[in-house]
């Protein structure tokens, strides 16, 4: 675990890993747009309209994995105190809120066509609502805390009492009476997504999760870079004034 | 180890405490977290007439009609166990359809007619393309209030 810790050789890891996820959502996300557009049959209720779901499902589940993500990592850095686990949980943080917020808007515009309203407050739209306030105050925190440590502490600690949301945006729709409708895909038991419609959302998602990991990548290389340039210039600073 | 042991424990007890508040707040918000009655719950509770609340079911089979006025229409709506008309003055969404979804906002008149201000369509978790449901139709397995359950 410590090994896989250490940033020069997560840096040396993500590098060779890079090109390759890369490739995987480039190739996704083409043949996962060339299905969901243009070679997926309508549905039966909804008819062209339920080429939403093919941007706005893998979204709902990204911005759901990418909160776990966050809260794993917010886990490591609280137990371990590993400055790693805490650049991960914070270079996550937005990528996940845009997700929520690209669900959330989605969602609003498949909607209006279909249920007849942009929004209403029932358990689900409100919960996913809240797992963006809940990414929008994780972000802040880190901002309106100087001291990094403390800061980290802080959002950390945030981070792992939002996790009580999960299950429950999850079961939301089996627990009460809400607008949306219950899981097509669930844990147990069949899909209720005709398999036609089945190969567009899974390209689609498996697209999303291979731009959560590069943009991942990217921000956390640049984190890593800031955080030695910042060492550098301080050791700099000593020796002038020593 | 010890002050790492320490945080685990820590984190163990807040979890627990988390989960227990979380379960307690949700179960004292009570049918406040429901969006919609049905029914069933408004035969086994007393509402009064003129009260706002919204009804949700499915919409029977058979029962939408237009009344002469052009922009009036009645149905029923239904969990499978009670049934409740209702009337509606207004543009219904696209898929409000006969034996799919509805959920009603409104309130219940003298008459025991409940009369809807707004209609939103609830549709159910199954998407097929037309030619799946038509040969579904045809061979007979097509259940009309849903697919699965319900």
């Amino acid at each position: 675990m410590h090994s896989f810790a250490n940033p020069a050789r997560f840096l040396r890891l993500a590098s060779h890993f890079l090109p390759w996820l890369m490739l995987g959502f480039i190739l996704c996300f083409a043949s996962g747009l060339y299905f969901a557009l243009f070679h997926s049959p309508p549905d039966y209720l909804q008819g062209e309209m339920v080429r939403v779901m093919y941007v706005h499902v893998p979204a709902a589940i990204m911005a759901e994995a990418g909160y776990m993500f966050l809260a794993v990592a917010s886990f490591a850095s609280i137990i371990w105190k590993h400055p790693l686990a805490d650049v991960a949980a914070r270079c996550a943080a937005p990528i996940g809120a845009v997700f929520t917020l690209i669900c959330l808007i989605t969602g609003s515009l498949w909607g209006r066509p279909t249920w007849g309203t942009y929004w209403v407050w029932d358990a689900r739209l409100t919960s996913v609502l809240v797992l963006f306030f809940l990414y929008l105050g994780y972000i802040a925190l880190w901002s309106a805390i100087e001291d990094e440590a403390r800061a980290a502490k802080a959002a950390s600690i945030l981070a792992l009492f939002g996790v009580v949301n999960i299950p429950i945006i999850k079961f939301s729709v089996e627990w009460w009476h809400t607008l949306h409708q219950p899981a097509s895909i669930k844990l147990v038991g069949k899909t209720t997504i005709d398999p036609a419609m089945q190969l567009p959302l899974l390209l689609m998602t498996l697209a999303y999760g291979f731009y959560f990991a590069v943009v991942l990548i990217w921000r956390m290389q640049a984190s890593i870079a800031e955080q030695r340039l910042e060492a550098r210039t301080r050791a700099q600073l000593r020796e002038v004034t020593a | 180890m010890k002050p790492k042991r320490q945080r685990m424990m820590l984190m163990g007890v807040a979890a627990l405490v988390l989960v227990a508040s979380t379960a307690l707040g949700l179960s004292a918000l009570g049918s406040k977290k429901q969006y919609f009655m049905t029914p069933t719950d408004l035969a086994t509770r007393h509402t009064l007439s003129g009260e706002n609340f919204r009804l949700g079911g499915l919409v029977t089979v058979g029962s939408v009609k237009h009344l002469a006025d052009g922009v009036t229409l009645t149905f029923q709506v239904t969990d499978l166990q009670n049934t409740l008309p209702v009337k509606f003055r207004g543009i219904t969404p696209d898929l409000f359809r006969e034996g799919t979804g509805v959920i009603a906002e409104g309130h219940m008149d003298r008459a025991g007619m409940f009369v809807a201000n707004t209609v939103l369509a609830k549709h159910d978790e199954n998407y097929m393309p037309p030619e799946v449901a038509a040969s579904l139709k045809k061979s007979g397995r097509w259940k009309p209030y849903g697919q699965v359950t319900r």
